[in-house]
């Protein structure tokens, strides 16, 4: 086992602390480390976004980025989207307009679409696709994806 | 009496009869039937006891789900078709 | 006791749009899938895999890495018992040998393909157990890999397996054909069919290997107890397949193995298999400690089962007016490294579609040095169709017709006899296409250069086959639903909407779970779209009982005959006295009362062979200079008999649709001369994107199954069928070419534009 490293930082508001090795991802560090689970493995080199967080606000896919480089940060992850187990506009979207199937995607669009809606409150059609096409979907053929993510913009106050 | 419909890569066996009636009370019955008008169709048939599992017999355009088990009824329609599966 | 019988449009619950419950755990990343797991003092295992497409293994010598720091065991092919070569059904896909599918697990004297497992590290984290598996040392001696279908089926072909196949369907090995095995079907006068012919056209054709695609990896956790009872958590299509895979190969009884369902990342027929799951069986005994194992992306590319690469060469022929008179399609699809891939499937939904009177169908499930190919969605079909689909709109264009009308001229309809020998079960197939013709897509103007449009008609045909179900009435009157049916598209709901409408509750009143293999009865994968029609008979099935005993119930509360109560929309009444009548509710919460809870086990088998259409129409343009396709509208018209939720219906109509897509325009395993896989990860195996597709047009017609109590059609796999063909179809529109090569990559049809500029030049 390499030596660890002591690394602080905030999670969804809390501050957390985590010993992790250089070798291992934000992740990894996030779903073996803290056990927030929500954030999946699909491809490990940045290719499908099922890892997707946000990262002092910025949407990153945390397999490609090392739990050490975290040091002073603040993350977001999708266990800190419902507030106080209200859901997000997003999420209760995707839920009414069935944005998911088999559900392994769903957190990586969420956090993409958070991201989204945060930089552009009125996108249309060809701005989400273009926002979304680094989360990969399997199942939905991404139609009903954007339909939520429009909804849900329409819901917060903006909406194209 | 029974129809059966003698698949194509049988019929080497059955002198290229398609056709074949026989009687039987189930599938095993109507196999051992089969046997006796065409000797060596039950080894292309049976393994290790059991309708090989690459066949599936449909009776009546039903398949069925016993087996050797299956009850025949008087005058039904027996056929033997490839088993299938799905994604 | 009598019940109300239900018309299709008195359905209550059928048909509506409920939010499905399972979704807020998974928009919230709670719901557990397969790697969501943590069991304390687990183990982490990784796999060696062959780097060769084809070898034999001479030596493994696994001494460093079982010296390494935090490795726990260590396990090789050897450590595998001896199984026989025994075909077995696998319900899916036919027959497989269970010798293959161990030695697919881990190898024993020969890897086979790039990926081929031969041996395994558990470690204390997945990052030592990496390092380990790098330290093993394995003498190969290489021998030649087969990585085309023609190649393997070449008379001087080496042979790539020393134990002979079965044949296929009764047919017997052909000792001309050392690496494939043929199916045989055919009707009418070949010769005089096309004698008959007044326009006939022959093609060849090839497609590429490709997968599932599925986002979440194989990921398998395994512990056993100290009786020797093992325990696996996994996510798969079919908890009782892994479970019986399991006992043959590790030769251990069923009895003692429990398989655990978690969510489902996506399978579309890749996950009713075991790869990883008795390495980490083996891992775990001999560290007795828990194992986790789980595939990264490039493994799950090189080394799980992806669908079939093909040749296929077609020729059929039609009469002046347009009727098909014959067809001759020979049809050789990769089987991968061991026999057993979906020929059949290919075989049969090629000839359902229409009435060919001279018939005939060579198929070959031929081995190449490739992963054991697997089922994906409609397996085999997208194949044949692409290249029967495209003969049918030449042909159609020979004799000026519209393309609708041509199939709508040539289909099988109800009672047609297919080519297998059976006939076409109700359906209203016309329906579809009348429904596509009428579609304002059908009509819309397309103007611009390089623009074009084109459709196609698939049929396919569900399982019904075995499934069990349990209702159990709580003490609060409320019920619960227990089936085996994994759940990766709405299921849960689907299920319960069913088990609602039936016993005349509402589905808010019902949870549904998936139950591990020890706590409920048999039961068919998730697979071949079955669930929501077969295990949603076998609820209504067990709700029909439940109302019996809840009448059982009401009449000794009433102190009455069970002959005098009646049930109709959840309420139980007394035909002797209008005053008593009592909620399913408030009587279901009176179980105690009564003689104790009403549970329902129930298990049967409903019909097979369901069949079920879908017309597609894309309308493309094709940019000349890179050869690339931009998808600008499209249209799926599928037949489900009844949406029993239409959302979901839609999303399965539109997934497949997209997946039927990418394997039309871009994905496909790149193999070197050598066997070795060159774009095993998601960047270069390139699946669609929200960018490259325009909304689905998903327009669900409905003409009811008699063998569902609400005429449910399975409709998941359908739609991937058409999409390839359709496109191929509106690329000859728009540029006069015909693509004869899945996928239909920019490369190519660039290629074909400047073949045919040069031609009439």
């Amino acid at each position: 086992m390499g030596k660890r490293h002591h690394v602080v930082t905030t999670i969804n508001g809390e501050a957390t602390e985590f010993l992790c090795e250089p070798r291992q991802s934000l992740l990894e560090v996030l779903r073996d480390v803290l056990f927030f689970t929500g954030s999946k493995e699909g491809c490990n080199d940045g290719n499908c976004g099922a890892c997707s967080v946000l990262v002092d606000g910025v949407l990153i896919d945390s397999c490609c980025m090392l739990g050490v480089e975290a040091e002073g940060s603040e993350i977001e992850t999708i266990e800190g989207m419902a507030n106080n187990g209200e859901l997000h506009p997003l999420q209760q979207a995707f839920l009414e307009e069935t944005g998911m199937q088999c559900g392994i995607c769903t957190p990586g669009f969420l956090m993409s679409a958070k991201a989204l809606l945060k930089q552009n409150p009125q996108p249309d059609e060809g701005e989400i696709r273009h926002w979304l096409a680094g989360n990969l979907c399997r199942c939905t053929g991404y139609d009903k994806i954007v339909r939520a993510v429009q909804k849900a913009a329409s819901n917060m106050g903006g909406g194209a | 009496m029974v129809k059966v419909r003698i698949p194509q890569p049988l019929r080497a066996l059955t002198n290229d009869d398609e056709i074949a009636e026989v009687s039987g009370k189930n599938v095993r019955q109507i196999i051992d039937a089969l046997e006796q008008l065409y000797p060596g169709v039950k080894a292309a048939l049976l393994k290790n006891g059991k309708i090989r599992p690459d066949i599936a017999i449909m009776l009546d355009n039903k398949i069925a789900q016993l087996g050797l088990l299956e009850p025949v009824s008087e005058d039904a329609e027996l056929l033997f078709i490839p088993a299938i599966g799905g994604g | 006791m009598s019940t109300k019988e239900k018309k299709a449009d008195d359905l209550r619950v059928v048909g509506t749009r409920p939010i499905r419950p399972d979704g807020a755990d998974k928009v919230t990343g709670r719901a557990r899938f397969g790697d969501d797991i943590h069991l304390s003092n687990m183990l982490h295992g990784k796999v060696l895999r062959s780097p060769h497409a084809h070898a034999r293994i001479i030596s493994i010598d696994t001494s460093k890495a079982e010296a390494l720091p935090g490795v726990v065991a260590v396990v090789t092919g050897a450590d595998f018992p001896v199984i026989e070569h025994e075909m077995v059904s696998q319900g899916e896909a036919g027959l497989a040998d269970m010798r293959d599918i161990a030695d697919n697990c881990m190898a024993q004297d020969k890897v086979l393909y790039d990926g081929h497992a031969l041996a395994a590290v558990a470690a204390e984290n997945p990052h030592v157990a990496d390092e380990a598996v790098q330290l093993i040392e394995v003498e190969y001696e290489l021998l030649t890999p087969l990585m085309d279908v023609r190649s393997s089926m070449a008379e001087d072909a080496p042979k790539v397996h020393e134990h002979s196949f079965p044949g296929f369907f009764i047919a017997p090995t052909e000792a001309h054909l050392p690496n494939a095995s043929r199916v045989h079907m055919s009707s009418g006068d070949l010769e005089a069919g096309f004698a008959e012919a007044d326009h006939i056209v022959e093609r060849e054709f090839t497609s590429e290997t490709y997968h599932q695609g599925y986002i979440e990896s194989h990921i398998t956790t395994v512990d056993w107890d100290s009786n020797g009872n093992l325990t696996v958590w996994t996510s798969t299509q079919g908890q009782f397949e892994i479970r019986d895979n399991l006992a043959d190969v590790l030769a251990i009884p069923i009895g003692r193995i429990k398989v655990i369902p978690m969510e489902v990342g996506g399978a579309f027929g890749g996950k009713d298999r075991i790869y990883l799951d008795p390495v980490a069986a083996l891992l775990s005994k001999k560290s007795a400690r828990p194992v986790k194992m789980a595939m990264r992306r490039d493994e799950v590319i090189r080394a799980t089962g992806p669908s079939p690469g093909t040749y296929i060469k077609a020729k059929m022929g039609i009469k002046a007016d347009g009727t098909l008179v014959a067809a001759d399609l020979h049809l050789a699809y990769e089987a991968g490294a061991y026999a057993g891939g979906p020929i059949f499937l290919g075989v049969v939904s090629s000839a359902a579609r229409y009435n060919i009177p001279n018939f005939q169908i060579n198929g070959f499930d031929v081995i190449v040095n490739k992963p054991k190919t697997r089922p994906y969605r409609a397996p085999g079909a997208p194949q044949g169709l692409f290249a029967m689909e495209q003969i049918v709109d030449e042909l159609a264009a020979c004799v000026n017709m519209d393309p609708v009308d041509f199939r709508i001229k040539n289909l099988t309809r109800e009672g047609d006899i297919l080519l297998p020998g059976f006939p076409l079960a109700p359906i209203d197939t016309d329906l579809t296409l009348n429904t596509l013709k009428s579609h304002p897509h059908y009509t819309a103007p397309l103007e611009g250069p390089n623009r074009g449009r084109g459709m196609s008609y698939a049929m396919w045909f569900n399982l019904g086959a075995i499934s069990s179900a349990r209702l159990a009435v709580n003490p609060d009157g409320t019920v619960h639903l227990s089936t085996a049916s994994s759940d990766m598209s709405g299921t849960r709901m689907t299920l319960a909407m069913q088990a609602a409408e039936a016993l005349g509750i509402e589905v808010s009143e019902i949870s549904a779970d998936v139950s591990d293999s020890q706590s409920i009865g048999f039961s068919m994968p998730t697979v071949g779209s079955r669930t929501t029609y077969s295990t949603g008979i076998v609820v209504m099935e067990a709700a029909t009982e439940v109302l019996k005993q809840m009448s059982e119930r009401a009449a000794m509360l009433w102190e009455v005959d069970v002959d005098q109560i009646s049930v109709a929309d959840g309420v139980f009444s007394n035909k002797s006295n209008a005053e008593q009548s009592i909620s399913f509710k408030e009587l279901g919460s009176k179980g105690r009362d009564t003689g104790g809870p009403i549970t329902v086990h129930q298990t049967s088998s409903p019909e097979s062979f369901i069949p079920g259409v879908t017309a597609h129409l894309v309308d493309v343009e094709v940019d000349p200079e890179t050869g690339k396709v931009d998808i600008l509208r499209y249209t799926a018209v599928q037949d489900v008999g009844k949406a029993v939720h239409p959302d979901y219906v839609e999303g399965q109509i539109q997934g497949a649709a997209v997946q039927g897509i990418g394997l039309a325009l871009n994905e496909e395993y790149f193999y070197d001369k050598e066997g070795h896989l060159k774009n095993a990860s998601l960047l270069d195996y390139r699946m669609p994107t929200s960018l490259d597709l325009p909304m689905i047009d998903a327009v669900i017609v409905e003409s009811p199954n008699p063998a569902h109590p609400y005429g449910v059609r399975g409709c998941g796999e359908h739609s991937i069928i058409p999409p390839a063909s359709a496109i191929a179809n509106a690329i000859h529109d728009a540029v006069g070419i015909r693509p004869d090569s899945l996928p239909m990559a920019p490369h190519k049809i660039c290629a074909a534009i400047k073949r045919k500029q040069a031609a009439s030049d």
